[in-house]
């Protein structure tokens, strides 16, 4: 039963883990990108798309991640380049994105897809319960896992990692130090939109094979409010992202149960328990400030 | 300037006006969605009996419409949008679009309007919806029949009655083969999110279910049960495809049949306000191809079909009881429409309960 | 080849107003080829998304109507975005502003009065105002994030909604179906005939919101304080100004504003309450308070170019069967195009050859 739990939240917290980890990295460059949901909701059209086409879910996922990729670039010109406010335009991408998906998608309605396969290892997988748990996830569980763990490696032992996180935080003097802010800002944005097309492609490949308008319903949300609740740190968006994830499947456990209490008020739980953990993690003022990008949000145009 | 843009639009406005004219002797038959069609659900059936409609009536009609109308604010305008546009008989298939078809009617007395799933009649407005719990019945049956555990999880979008109805007659036929089946019932609040229903689907299976049934859209569920050997029903459309191993029958919604009914009507002028409530018999609910189970259970089946089709049998005949074993209905009376139009309690044996 | 900008030594006064013009007429240019892709005759769908709407008394109704919750709710939020507070949960705060205004005609509907209405709308604005706090207390008082907590509370506002209408309000007459029984007639808002024009006292209220908070922000020392504190918490400190009642105000003022839209979009044009109540105006006003540029209005102005866009969309659905996507797709376009051309405000634009000189300083 617990196993059976664990890989259900596994499955559940994947998508958003995956976009909300790409999502960190362009916050703590100094970017804002809330149109995570239109690039997520582009990498599922683009990932089932290409599953479709090719026959290979593991091309569908690199679609994914392209398509992701490919429009934060829209987001990455008019922010970047044209400086231009970063909070609508984030808003702007996601009403670009659910329309444009739904227009590729229109001929995928009603078509099943390809499931990507999970890993298989002979032994290991068959392990008494951490078997299943450890060595028979889908490449995408992994892939989150891995991409954290970079993630966590880049921004805080790599030089590379120490400029974003300068870049984030003042802009104005890692320019005069000489390094490229607005050049930084579009590697970030495009590593954001390229994870965000990973969890979407995850919905449409590996979640559930199929494809259907807007069926991202508001991960992208999530993800972005997950972001502030793991304070910048990647270590504790998995926590984050994982905490959502079991108590939505525990509010299904409960009601499979029956229990009694109202759906809706069930259904409220993952929000109102990720209020109260980050209210109780978030007493250390000093630590979050610190954690915090100073420069979140504000456009930078070099002074010549 | 302000000339080129005058000019510009004199000629958009010409364009338009030439593109108009052709149009004017075909009916305008409209529809107002609560999705978008491409839910592969409910709003995607009713858009492919506007189809029909195009197919079968051809040049005489001319259709459109209009999705993902949130129903609050914005329904009036769509609504009443169609009116404006000369849209002859327009059908408003969700019940939240029930008081603002209402309001328009009153407005466009000529128009003639048609309202899915709710109460509210008028000179122009008929009513009209599906006996989908006939269906539900014979699901029922084929669960209990087929269920090695004696136990069915069922996903739920919202609770309204066309729901509870739903449950109570699944539970009904389920009861009818095995008086001591067991469902475990599961909202998840929302229509349209795949993700959600898949979870869903796992956890009633982890929790010991072995058939999943659904009032909700998507083929999540079904997926979940291809996946893990087990069996499960398709909802609103055939989803065969998507669970081939899987899916033992769906409850079709074919709105085709009473669209084309409906506009010929005008079109013959022979249109009047109506409440129709069809079901199996009508062709308005269609079970898909009966598959994945036992020789005798498809052959029971089958025969309740045919005894609902012939009229000899209701799902809702007493003796009915509710969840405190109090008779509602006694032996051989049949529930009344209107109480089935208003259910809000559960028949014994659910033990989940419905928010008073 | 690359984008340089070249900062203007002050904001041009032609390119405010000419910017939007260039925004739009590219928008028209996309929108026309997105429309011929689509097989659609790119004119007759320039004049039905751009033109159209506007050409009829009803069309100017409808624009009025969907405009006016978002310019309130945007105003309110201009004011915590200013004072840089991040409230997102406008949706919630409506919601539950809504609810609360709802109290007299759900549960007192014998109560007929003239009272009424007033009574729901101070209700409605402090139902928001009192939901708004929630997020500006967990700021103030445990530093915790108000991005999260606004975002979260608007889910948990619409399930409550949603709890509601299906349990303890449900109305005994609706055969059991998600609604309140109808409200009474003192609690509805009826639309005013001016010169053939239907409008609602909401869309007068929406102006006078505009014209107080244009006065407040340009001319008064709350409206400096604001500002300060939103630019330099620092220097607002030194000015004596405290930045938590500042958050506290803010997110007050913005709830209430919501509550109030909420309320009013209720009153006049659903006259219950019912699972859905607003067509997302809480998220929509985000943009349009940052299309309108924190500006009153800007903001006016902004709503009911959205608003515009909305209707645009409906009409080329209607009448030429487009997909309701192209319309989202359009919405899109045109906002990162108003957004972009901004820029030419603030700055000049060159096209410029050769490495940039970012990169050659380094």
């Amino acid at each position: 039963m617990l196993e059976a739990f664990i890989l259900t939240v596994i499955t559940a917290s994947t998508p958003l883990l995956l976009a909300a980890i790409g999502e960190l990295v362009v916050e703590r460059s100094g970017v804002l990108n809330l149109g995570v949901e239109g690039m997520m909701v582009m990498g599922a059209v683009a990932g089932f798309a290409v599953t479709n086409v090719t026959g290979s879910p593991l091309l569908g996922i690199l679609g994914g991640l392209v398509a992701g990729a490919a429009v934060s670039l829209l987001f990455g010109f008019v922010t970047l380049t044209l400086v231009a406010n970063q909070v609508a335009s984030g808003l702007a991408l996601t009403l670009f994105g659910l329309g444009l998906s739904g227009l590729i998608g229109e001929a995928y309605v009603g078509t099943p897809g390809l499931r990507l396969p999970a890993l298989d290892l002979p032994g290991l997988t068959d392990l008494p319960v951490v078997g299943r748990i450890l060595f028979g996830q889908d490449v995408l569980v992994y892939v989150s896992f891995a991409l954290v763990a970079a993630v966590s490696w880049f921004l805080f032992r790599t030089r590379a990692g120490l400029v974003l996180r300068a870049i984030g935080d003042n802009h104005g003097s890692a320019h005069a130090l000489g390094y490229s802010v607005v050049g930084v800002r579009y590697l970030a944005v495009m590593f954001g939109g390229a994870c965000a097309g990973l969890g979407g492609a995850y919905l449409s490949v590996a979640y559930t094979p199929q494809w259907v308008e807007n069926m991202s319903a508001g991960r992208g949300w999530i993800a972005l409010a997950l972001v502030v609740f793991s304070s910048w740190l990647p270590g504790r968006l998995v926590i984050g992202a994982y905490l959502f994830g079991a108590v939505s499947i525990l509010n299904l456990h409960a009601q499979a149960l029956g229990i009694g209490i109202p759906s809706q008020f069930l259904t409220m739980l993952p929000y109102l328990a990720t209020i109260v953990v980050l209210v109780a993690i978030s007493g250390n003022r000093r630590a979050t400030a610190f954690n915090t990008p100073a420069c979140l949000g504000k456009s930078f145009v070099p002074d010549r | 300037m302000k000339k080129l843009m005058l000019l510009a639009g004199t000629a958009l406005a010409l364009a338009v006006s030439a593109a108009g004219a052709s149009a004017a002797d075909k009916l305008k038959a409209c529809w107002v969605y609560v999705g978008p069609i491409g839910d592969f659900g409910y709003s995607y059936q009713h858009d492919q009996g506007r189809l029909q409609v195009e197919k079968e009536l051809g040049d005489k009609v001319e259709t459109a419409y209009l999705e993902n109308v949130a129903e609050g604010p914005d329904a009036e305008r769509a609504i009443e949008r169609f009116a404006r546009e000369g849209c002859k008989i327009i059908f408003t298939t969700s019940f939240g679009f029930m008081d603002p078809t209402i309001k328009v009617a009153k407005k466009f007395p000529d128009v003639k309007f048609e309202h899915a799933t709710g109460y509210k009649k008028a000179d122009n407005v008929a009513i009209y919806n599906a006996r989908f719990y006939e269906g539900r019945y014979i699901l029922g049956q084929i669960a209990a029949k087929e269920s090695k555990k004696g136990l069915a999880g069922y996903i739920v979008s919202f609770p309204i009655p066309e729901v509870v109805m739903g449950i109570n007659s699944f539970m009904l036929g389920a009861q009818s083969i095995n008086p001591d089946f067991k469902v475990k019932i599961v909202w998840v609040n929302s229509w349209f999110d795949p993700g959600k229903e898949a979870d869903a689907a796992k956890a009633l299976f982890d929790q010991g279910a072995d058939i999943v049934v659904q009032h909700t859209d998507s083929t999540a569920a079904l997926q979940v049960a291809e996946e893990r050997g087990l069996k499960g029903f398709g909802q609103s459309s055939d989803m065969a495809k998507f669970a081939p191993k899987a899916q033992m029958t769906a409850i079709v919604d074919d709105w085709g049949p009473y669209y084309v009914a409906r506009v010929k009507a005008v079109l013959d002028g022979t249109w009047t306000s109506t409440d129709t409530w069809g079901g199996i018999k009508d062709g308005e609910v269609v079970m898909a191809p009966y598959a994945n189970m036992a020789d005798d259970t498809k052959a029971l089946a089958e025969a309740t079909q045919a005894k609902i089709a012939s009229g000899a049998f209701n799902p809702f005949t007493g003796p009915i009881s509710d969840q405190d074993g109090k008779e509602r209905y006694a032996a051989g009376v049949v529930a009344p429409d209107g109480d089935l139009l208003g259910m809000n309690w559960y028949v014994k044996g659910i033990d989940d309960k419905l928010p008073q | 080849m690359r984008v340089e900008l070249v900062k203007r030594p002050e904001m041009s006064r032609t390119m405010m107003l000419v910017s939007p013009l260039i925004a739009v007429g590219l928008t028209v240019v996309v929108a026309a080829a997105v429309f011929a892709v689509q097989g659609f005759d790119p004119l007759q769908g320039l004049w039905l998304f751009f033109l159209e709407p506007l050409t009829s008394l009803w069309g100017l109704e409808q624009l009025i109507t969907k405009a006016t919750p978002l310019v309130i709710v945007a105003l309110g939020l201009s004011v915590c975005y200013l004072s840089n507070n991040w409230n997102i949960g406008a949706e919630g705060q409506l919601t539950i502003g809504a609810i609360v205004g709802s109290i007299p005609p759900v549960l007192f509907p014998h109560f007929v009065s003239p009272l009424v209405l007033p009574l729901m709308l101070i209700l409605a604005a402090a139902g928001g105002a009192a939901y708004a706090s929630v997020p500006a207390l967990l700021k103030t008082r445990f530093g915790t994030n108000e991005i999260l907590t606004s975002l979260m509370l608007v889910y948990c506002s619409t399930l409550f909604l949603d709890w509601l209408v299906r349990g303890p309000w449900r109305s005994p007459q609706g055969y059991n179906f998600p609604i309140t029984i109808d409200f009474n007639e003192s609690a509805i808002l009826n639309p005013w005939s001016i010169g053939g024009v239907y409008v609602n006292l909401s869309a007068f209220v929406a102006l006078a919101l505009v014209a107080i908070l244009a006065v407040v922000m340009r001319s008064t020392l709350k409206g400096f304080e604001i500002r300060v504190l939103g630019q330099s918490p620092r220097a607002g400190a030194f000015a004596g100004f405290s930045h938590r009642r500042m958050t506290l105000f803010a997110f007050a003022l913005s709830g209430a504003f919501a509550g109030l839209a909420g309320m009013m979009v209720v009153m006049a044009e659903i006259q219950k309450l019912q699972p859905v109540i607003s067509p997302g105006y809480g998220f929509t006003a985000i943009i349009v308070a940052f299309l309108g540029r924190l500006n009153p209005v800007g903001i006016l102005v902004a709503g009911l170019v959205i608003a515009s866009s909305y209707l645009g969309g409906e009409a080329i659905q209607t009448s030429l069967q487009m997909s309701s996507k192209v319309a989202t797709l359009i919405q899109g376009v045109l906002l990162f195009f108003v957004l972009a051309c901004d820029t030419l405000i603030l700055y000049r634009v060159r096209l410029v050859g050769g490495p940039s000189r970012e990169t050659a300083r380094a």
